[in-house]
């Protein structure tokens, strides 16, 4: 199929991106790498007027350190998260849910602010946004503001970004001490999306689990925290056991929907081996 | 209408084109690079994948406007333009070698992808090479010779003997 | 002309093509892209085609209006089903199954009802493709909606609401096959009345969609009353008889040429309605039109496959002795039918006994319409459905008399010795030997090996459990003998044709009927003409796919190309050597008695030294300057084959399946098959061949359904949700061969297209209820998808119903394009 009609505009600095979005009225769209956009487009779920695509944006591409954080830029493709050295020192749960995204053509056109910035609950950065306690940096007419992501997703496929705005980079904390990550995942299919999935952060201190932070992808209308989860794993001891216990409460206080892949209870049942396989493998057990 | 310049398979191309021109129906329908193909409209089957400035794309998904400048390889580009009798990469030879198409639908993405997967990972193994196409879908072969042509193409192209032959394991 | 001396000919005997791996002459144009799909053609003045379709199952069509769309830029016109009610005729249905079979017609337009969604209701027609597909939601369509018929066993009840009105029934037809009363067997209700063991169960057998990659394209060019049309088909010859009988174009007056062709596996085994509707507008406007669909389109209004609830019934002794069978079928026909849409469930009711020696057997099947799309044929066509339903069946006698499943099998199969065997259907199957196929697989899967980590898994209670399931099958292949299938009332007949051109320069031209959309008829042809006439290989061109070219034929289904088609090519292929013998008899100052002929060559008997090529004989007729009086100056021929049985190729089939316990996720760690097609002409084809359709009969059991919700809608409506398998995962696969000659046939061959296919879903199956029978589960639902072998293990029951909202990915890709409109009722609701 082929997408409705629509004007197009690439800027090449955020500031012309804004005021492009300014232009472009109530009917704009933002298109990072096209990814999830275009095919909706194709089946013409959407019809934007204008289309501010921002692959020509080049301050918007690559990582940095910046103290205690690693900054991404909101138009780093999926292809260069997963090769970034900074990122596989640093935050390495991110290159491993990125690997696990869609297809090797799509990894290299998506991004990991469009990822984010789409907000589909069936989408594997989000969650692992939030595990991470990222924060997002947004840009505006009235200028940049950070919003950590535990506020960024709002509901389904809807973020707090207001109109007019652009994510523009995302800063991640880096994780200091001995932290284990897993992305555990789980689909049909191999380039399908997640039915479930569960991103750990586990950080080990003597035999103990000093800290956990687990992110849960689609089980409910945006990525969530399995907070009872992480409250009982903190302090626990780092074993099977251990876990086994805390991980029978990932589900508290999501609602996954129902479809075809799975009705509501099941994913409720696969959200909690999930994060006992996930903090499992995070633990290094 | 927005005026793209881009190098298809060597050649330079300059177009009018409407932005919501997707690049495969640019290459198909304005440049008459039909050996490019349309499997489906959600970005699965990977049938129209190319090579966008050397890296594998599908070609469905990027609209012919964000090739501006681009460097665009499709299947017809990548031995010898096509001339008769032009060494095959040895990616298709593999193909061909192997058995790895049947009807041929899919066959130009799943070659485009395959070579994008041993230009980053010259040796893969069989668990690589299958999530490597895991973005291709080919409904006639059931993979296997596939990924026997891409191991073969691989041990090809870093210099390395083969032994696989066909009928070997009937 | 010369008489050359060749001693190193004579010396060697060439190598043998039949059964030798050529890599494919096809290749050439597919690895390069210099291919010539139908979307590629490209006409002057071309218009484009885009379809206007109910986005609801079941309605009156009160009005349309497309005014809109007609004053829109680009567009050319547009056309309702009233426009064209008067010449459109109905889709043919070739197969009327039983003589009072209910058949309500189908436009290849709705006029004032529709019956599914995705059914055509207005065509527009644009300068472009893009203002073709602008136009379509300009057309305003008002429905009055009827309430959808979705569930067979509702349909059949009293009083349920009817899809065709005017039928006033929702059952097209009662097909029955009782052994008794045809005199195959004995009475089938005293075998379960005598029996000491009776085992039932209800299978689902669900509903598919063929999903070829290259999506339908259809071209007409109107050239003054003559048209060619070009049309991504696996059957240009049956396209153009039954196009002449829709349309009353006249058969002469119009071409059919399938160019490359991106798969079909039964799915373009079809008179598609747009390709009707091409026709009609090229003929309305004398332009060039064009018609390709996206996928979304293909999914949703392409015909489905399978679809069938089994109602299946085995009689035993305790010592495992099968004693009866007795078959109940609904089959859903969708909403109309369509070329085969009746016959796919009558191809499959001889064969339920399988390979077994059934006593007794009756077959009942009610065909059922729904508002669903229509049925028809998909890779192996009634054969899957019926071997599903006994493999599985025998297992679970197995498990009822405590025996191993494959000493039950064995206790009750032909043995060897008995071929040929007519079975209780009255089939005659031709040779065999299931016991060495099943020897050299068990080998082949390192049964042992995983008996005991079996053993092991369960018990250490594992949380991934190990299954091994079996598939001990038959097919009946090579459709078809004209006379079976006049006898089953089919509209056509099973023959195939096939004619050889000797040109001049001794290359060899071979036409034939048979249509190829990815099988390799270029290459294997090409070697039973090497054999046959002793050309090379190489001389040998294959033409094909064009009715002003190959003239007569029957194209290519029901793996009957090679056993139909291509022993029409070697009778040909004797009819040129019969030709050329009077003429190198001539030339050669020989008596024909006393001419050999191999390698090639004509050489008179005792006379070494002397003789020539056939090629050599086809420049002496070209040239015509010396040929005997009583035969013409030619030594092509033609040949028209028509079997006098099927051939039947069997095999066993093994898959290891681990179940993980935790999650339902079932993972094939080991397949392997043996095979017996008959005779091999090409090892690397035949090994290709089985790959694919073990890989689509995986996928039934494993990962495709077409799923419909509520209101009609088909959620499985993009490549999203209908889960095709990718590399990544399916298996590796063990295959080997037994080879039986098929009797019936000079190559000896027995087909092997749809093998893979109706063998591997029931060993699927099978193996992962092995791996958690222990648990208490004795069924799930095909495709087996993690919840629902999660809710049979910890639940009970066979998985139950999936949930039929579309995923939500691409925010639900679900639309009124794509999947019709969606009520609070069909969101998370289901028919299903």
């Amino acid at each position: 199929m082929i997408p409705a009609p629509f004007d197009y505009v690439r800027p090449t600095t955020v500031d012309e991106a804004l005021q492009a979005v300014a232009a472009g009225g109530e009917d704009v769209k933002i298109m990072a790498g096209g990814q999830s956009l275009i095919p909706v487009m194709r089946l013409r779920l959407a019809a934007p007027e204008t289309v501010v695509d921002l692959g020509g944006v080049a301050e918007l591409k690559g990582v940095r350190e910046e103290g205690e954080h690693l900054v991404i830029g909101a138009m780093t493709t999926h292809a260069e998260v997963i090769a970034d050295p900074l990122i596989a020192r640093y935050a390495k749960l991110i290159a491993e849910a990125t690997e696990t995204v869609a297809d090797r053509q799509t990894r290299r056109r998506g991004t990991f602010g469009g990822a984010l910035a789409h907000a589909d609950p069936a989408g594997d950065l989000a969650a692992v946004a939030l595990a991470l306690d990222a924060e997002m940096v947004v840009a505006g007419p009235s200028g940049r503001r950070t919003v950590p992501a535990s506020e960024f997703f709002v509901d389904y496929l809807t973020t707090s970004l207001d109109e007019g705005e652009i994510l523009v980079e995302i800063r991640v904390p880096k994780l200091a001490g001995d932290w284990g990550v897993r992305y555990e995942k789980f689909n049909r299919v191999a380039q399908a999306w997640s039915i479930v999935a569960v991103a750990a952060a586990v950080r080990r201190e003597d035999g103990h689990i000093a800290e956990a932070r687990i992110g849960l992808t689609n089980m409910g209308p945006t990525p969530l925290r399995a907070s009872a989860t992480e409250a009982a794993l903190a302090g626990a001891p780092a074993t099977a056991d251990a876990i086994a216990t805390a991980a029978r409460s990932a589900a508290e206080g999501t609602s996954p929907s129902s479809d075809l892949n799975a009705q509501a209870d099941y994913r409720e049942h696969l959200a909690q081996v999930l994060t006992r396989r996930a903090v499992t493998a995070a633990a290094g057990l | 209408m927005t005026q793209v310049s881009m190098r298809v398979d060597g050649v330079s191309y300059t177009d009018d084109v409407e932005p919501r021109t997707l690049l495969v129906h640019h290459l198909r329908e304005q440049l008459g690079k039909v050996g490019t193909v349309v499997g489906c409209d959600t970005s699965n089957c990977g049938a129209c994948t190319v090579h966008l400035d050397g890296q594998a794309v599908k070609s469905c998904t990027v609209l012919a406007v964000q090739a501006d400048g681009a460097e665009v390889t499709t299947i017809e580009g990548i031995a010898g333009q096509g001339a008769p009798g032009a060494a095959l990469h040895p990616v298709q030879k593999a193909f061909h070698e192997m058995h790895g198409l049947q009807c041929g639908y899919c066959t130009p993405g799943m070659i485009m992808a395959s070579i994008d997967l041993l230009n980053e990972n010259p040796n893969p193994s069989e668990a690589e090479i299958r999530e490597g196409i895991e973005g291709n879908l080919c409904r006639c072969t059931g993979y296997q010779n596939i990924v026997r042509a891409v191991q073969q193409a691989a041990g090809e192209m870093s210099g390395a003997a083969t032994t696989d032959t066909l009928g070997a394991q009937a | 002309m010369t008489v050359t001396e060749d001693p190193a000919t004579q010396a060697t005997a060439p190598e043998k093509e039949i059964g030798r791996a050529r890599l494919r002459k096809e290749d050439a144009r597919l690895i390069t892209g210099r291919t010539t799909w139908t979307d590629n053609m490209v006409l002057p003045g071309m218009l484009h085609l885009s379809v206007v379709r109910s986005p609801v199952a079941h309605a009156r069509i009160t009005n349309v209006d497309v005014s809109a769309a007609a004053d829109a830029p680009g567009i050319v016109a547009v056309l309702t089903g009233r426009d064209l009610a008067d010449e459109q005729g109905s889709i043919p249905c070739a197969w009327p199954v039983t003589p009072d079979m209910v058949n309500p017609g189908h436009p290849s337009i709705a006029v004032d009802q529709v019956n599914h969604v995705g059914e055509a209701v207005a065509v527009i027609i644009g300068r472009s493709r893009t203002a073709a597909a602008d136009a379509v939601e300009l057309v305003d369509v008002d429905y009055d909606l009827l309430p959808p018929v979705l569930d067979m066993e509702e349909a059949v009840r009293e009083g349920a609401d009817l899809v065709h009105e005017s039928a006033g029934t929702n059952t097209s037809y009662h097909f029955v096959f009782d052994a008794g009363e045809a005199g195959t067997g004995t009475d089938t209700d005293q075998a379960f009345a005598d029996a000491e063991v009776v085992v039932s169960r209800r299978f689902i057998n669900q509903r598919l969609i063929p999903a070829f990659m290259e999506p339908r394209s259809v071209v007409v060019q109107p050239q003054g009353d003559n048209y060619t049309m070009w049309s991504a088909t696996q059957v240009p010859h049956i396209l153009r008889v039954m196009l002449a009988s829709v349309t009353g174009v006249p058969e002469h007056k119009l071409r059919v040429i399938a160019p490359d062709v991106g798969g079909g596996f039964g799915g373009k085994l079809q008179v598609n309605p747009e390709e009707v509707l091409a026709l009609l507008i090229a003929r309305r406007l004398g332009k060039p039109v064009k018609w390709t669909e996206t996928r979304s389109e293909s999914l949703m209004t392409a015909h489905h496959g399978r679809d069938q609830i089994q109602y299946i019934d085995v009689a035993a002794d305790r010592e495992g002795n099968v004693k009866g069978l007795r078959v109940r079928l609904l089959a859903d026909m969708g909403a109309y039918l369509r070329l085969i849409t009746p016959g796919v469930p009558a191809l499959g009711a001889f064969m339920f006994p399988g390979i077994y020696k059934f006593p007794a057997y009756r077959f009942e099947c009610d065909g059922v319409f729904t508002n669903k799309v229509p049925t028809d044929a998909y890779r192996g066509a009634g054969r899957p459905e019926a071997t599903f339903a006994v493999e599985r069946i025998m297992d679970e006698l197995a498990v009822e008399l405590g025996m191993d499943p494959l000493e039950l099998r064995r206790r009750n199969w032909i043995q060897a010795q008995e071929f040929p065997f007519t079975t209780v259907a009255g089939l005659e199957y031709d040779s065999g030997d299931y016991d060495t196929a099943t020897q050299q697989a068990l080998e082949l899967v390192g049964y042992d090996e995983l008996r005991e980590e079996q053993r092991r898994r369960r018990e250490s209670g594992d949380p991934v459990q190990l299954g091994i399931g079996f598939s001990t099958f038959t097919e009946m292949c090579g459709l078809a003998p004209s006379r079976v299938l006049g006898s089953l009332s089919f509209g056509a007949g099973g023959w195939e044709h096939a004619s050889i051109r000797m040109l001049p320069t001794g290359k060899v031209e071979v036409v034939t009927g048979s249509t190829p959309h990815g099988q390799g008829h270029e290459t294997a042809w090409s070697q039973l003409v090497a054999d046959s006439l002793g050309v090379p290989f190489e001389d040998v061109e294959v033409l094909h796919g064009d009715t002003a070219i190959a003239t007569r034929g029957l194209d290519t289904y029901g793996s009957r190309s090679l056993v139909v088609g291509g022993t029409a090519v070697v009778k040909a292929a004797d009819k040129v050597i019969a030709k050329a013998r009077k003429v190198a008899a001539h030339l050669l100052e020989a008596s024909e008695d006393d001419l050999d002929f191999t390698g090639g060559r004509f050489s008179v008997r005792g006379t070494p030294g002397t003789g020539m090529s056939i090629q050599e004989v086809a420049l002496a007729v070209f040239a015509a300057h010396d040929y005997p009086e009583d035969v013409e100056p030619s030594i092509d021929a033609d040949a028209t084959f028509d079997p006098v049985n099927f051939s039947f190729p069997h095999g066993t089939h093994i898959c290891a399946m681990e179940v993980d316990t935790d999650t339902g996720f079932v993972k094939i760690r080991k397949y392997a098959c043996v095979d017996d097609v008959g005779t091999i002409v090409n090892p690397i084809i035949v090994e290709g061949q089985v790959h694919g359709g073990l890989a689509q009969g995986i996928a039934q059991a494993l990962y495709e359904e077409a799923v419909y919700d509520a209101d009609g809608n088909l959620t499985t409506g993009t490549f999203v949700d209908y889960l095709v398998p990718s590399a990544a995962d399916l298996p590796h696969f063990d295959t080997g061969n037994t080879v039986h000659v098929a009797p019936g046939n000079p190559i000896g061959a027995k087909g092997v297209g749809e093998a893979g296919c109706i063998a591997s879903t029931p060993a699927v199956v099978n193996a992962a209820l092995d791996a958690v029978r222990h648990l208490g589960v004795s069924d799930i639902r095909m495709p087996l998808t993690p919840e629902r072998v999660w809710r049979a293990i910890h639940q009970g029951g066979d998985g139950g119903d999936r949930a039929t909202a579309g995923s939500n990915a691409y925010g639900g890709a679900q639309t009124e394009t794509t999947a019709g409109v969606s009520t609070p009722a069909s969101s998370l609701g289901g028919d299903r």
